[in-house]
């Protein structure tokens, strides 16, 4: 399969796109962010449409929307009930948007089926090269930031007891967690790119206990998850997003199960 | 060493306390009491940095605090364990020698706080005694010389406050650890401290332990 340019091209992409997702998916389950990760994605599906809309790249106009976006939510009240509520309205704005913006452009509707759905055969060289150095810029991030965010992540209270600067290091978790969305959707989509977001790190909690470990195994279930997708959907031509979903969901069901198994033991 | 003096607080309208006046000496074993909402936790906040006084200073000798906060977030599912939780307040380090260390002081750590046995079960399973004593070997990574326990004997049996607070007494003794202690607990109180502030009329009293009856304790802390 590697011998077409488009499926080099795919690899490359999503395999930078599951260890990001992988890596940051582990901070998005462990801060309890699964549900604005998920939100993330229709602003970005809204953001790419205003890509489109006004002629720069999906891309850009996903990055623009949800930089923004999470900023903003960020920013907003820091109690957690009122904040779902807040995102729940403010996603469901954004999905209006999205749909307004694509029926403004003039481009074909293939295009919005690849942005919601995602697609092996929509990226090209110069979007892989894009994705690779937003990628390659996440990954440098949590490398430098990677004590201090954990100590935050996994015990928020603690973190700020021991005088840790809480907030940068939201707003910084934040900024790479809308970057993580916008690469992740160019393959999966931006309806399902939350998957990668959140299946393979809840998958990890349940079989290892220390945050190495739960990097190496999310990581590894995304990167399984991705590979496995891109050659079924290329011998099917089934989408690549039913398999990586499909993957992704019997590995969580097979980790809970385990852990469960673990306990009754 | 903490000196404070003409300590205010405030929320917005709504006075907390305010002239509070006292000192906390090195090597004390002092207890904090007072009241439901009267001010405990704000007052301690204010003393480690995390929140602003309204008016007033504080001095600190410059000193590390450990600090053991009266909430957490750790449900069932929590998945880090034990020794994992309490290295998340290792600094980062590269150097093998300094790692050499840090291991070195998880493993001390551990022992003194006797988790070395259940080290690697997640602290979600851990029983509330268990999760206290991880609560505190993680705030005792900094080698603090003041250590600061809000309520961490709260919701605890007998046996294991006793426990528990032995091995803070045994910190106090052994390495000169300045204890502040946040307690609703008489005869804890009564047993480990021999003084006390007690927060009573939206202010701070020196209280001596010995003297005040449990009525008097329970009506007032
Ligand atoms: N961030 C805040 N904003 C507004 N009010 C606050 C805040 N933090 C505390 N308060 C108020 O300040 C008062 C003192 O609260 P604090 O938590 O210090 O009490 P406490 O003595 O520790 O009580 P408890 O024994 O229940 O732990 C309470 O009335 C509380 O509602
Ligand atoms: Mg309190």
């Amino acid at each position: 399969m590697f011998g077409y340019e488009f499926m080099r091209e795919a690899f490359i992409a999503s395999t930078f796109i599951a260890i990001t997702a992988g890596l940051v998916g582990v901070f998005v389950v462990s801060r309890n962010m699964s549900f604005l990760s998920h939100t993330l994605s229709e602003i970005g599906f809204a953001g790419a449409s205003f890509g489109i809309l006004i002629g720069i790249s999906p891309l850009a106009g996903m990055i623009l929307f949800t930089l923004v976006s999470s900023i903003a939510v960020g920013s907003l009240s820091s109690e957690s009930s009122r904040r779902e509520a807040s995102i729940s309205a403010i996603s469901s704005l954004f999905i209006g948007l999205g749909i307004l913006f694509l029926s403004l452009s003039s481009e074909s509707s293939s295009y919005a089926t690849n942005i919601l759905f995602g697609s092996i055969v929509g990226i090209s060289a110069k979007e892989v090269h894009q994705l690779l150095i937003l990628a390659i810029f996440v990954i440098l991030i949590f490398i430098i930031f990677y004590k201090p965010l954990s100590f935050d992540s996994f015990d928020h209270i603690g973190a700020q007891a021991a005088g840790l600067k809480t907030k940068l290091l939201s707003i910084t978790f934040l900024i790479t967690l809308a970057l993580s969305v916008s690469i992740g959707a160019q393959i999966v989509g931006s309806l399902l790119v939350f998957v990668l977001l959140t299946l393979p790190a809840a998958t990890a909690k349940y079989i290892v206990h220390s945050v190495p470990k739960m990097i190496i195994v999310s990581v590894g279930l995304s990167l399984i998850g991705v590979w496995l997708g891109l050659y079924l959907a290329f011998i099917t031509n089934w989408p690549v997003t039913f398999f990586i979903s499909t993957f992704e969901v019997i590995a969580y069901f097979l980790g809970l199960s385990y852990k469960n198994w673990r306990l009754s033991h | 060493m903490i000196k404070v003096e003409n300590l205010s607080k405030r929320f917005g309208n709504q006075l907390v306390f305010e002239n509070l006046n006292f000192q906390i000496n090195d090597g004390d074993f002092i207890s904090l009491v007072g009241p439901n909402g009267s001010g405990k936790t704000t007052l301690v906040k204010i003393i480690i940095g995390l929140e602003k006084p309204s008016s007033g200073t504080i001095q600190t000798s410059s000193q590390t605090i450990g600090y053991v906060p009266q909430f957490r977030n750790v449900d069932s599912d929590y998945p880090l364990s034990i020794e994992q939780f309490i290295r998340l307040n290792l600094k980062v380090t590269l150097n093998p020698e300094k790692r050499r260390q840090n291991n070195l002081l998880i493993k001390t750590i551990l022992k003194r706080t006797g988790l070395t046995e259940i080290k690697d079960r997640p602290l979600g399973l851990a029983s509330g005694g268990e999760k206290q004593k991880a609560y505190l070997a993680q705030a005792l990574l900094n080698d603090p010389k003041i250590l600061i326990l809000d309520e961490s004997t709260a919701s605890l049996d007998v046996e294991v406050k006793t426990q528990l607070m032995d091995l803070v007494q045994e910190l106090n003794h052994k390495y000169h650890i300045t204890v502040i202690f946040i307690t609703h607990d008489y005869d804890l109180t009564k047993k480990y401290t021999k003084k006390a502030l007690l927060f009573k009329n939206k202010t701070i009293e020196p209280i001596d332990v010995q003297k005040v009856s449990k009525d008097m304790f329970e009506m007032e802390g």
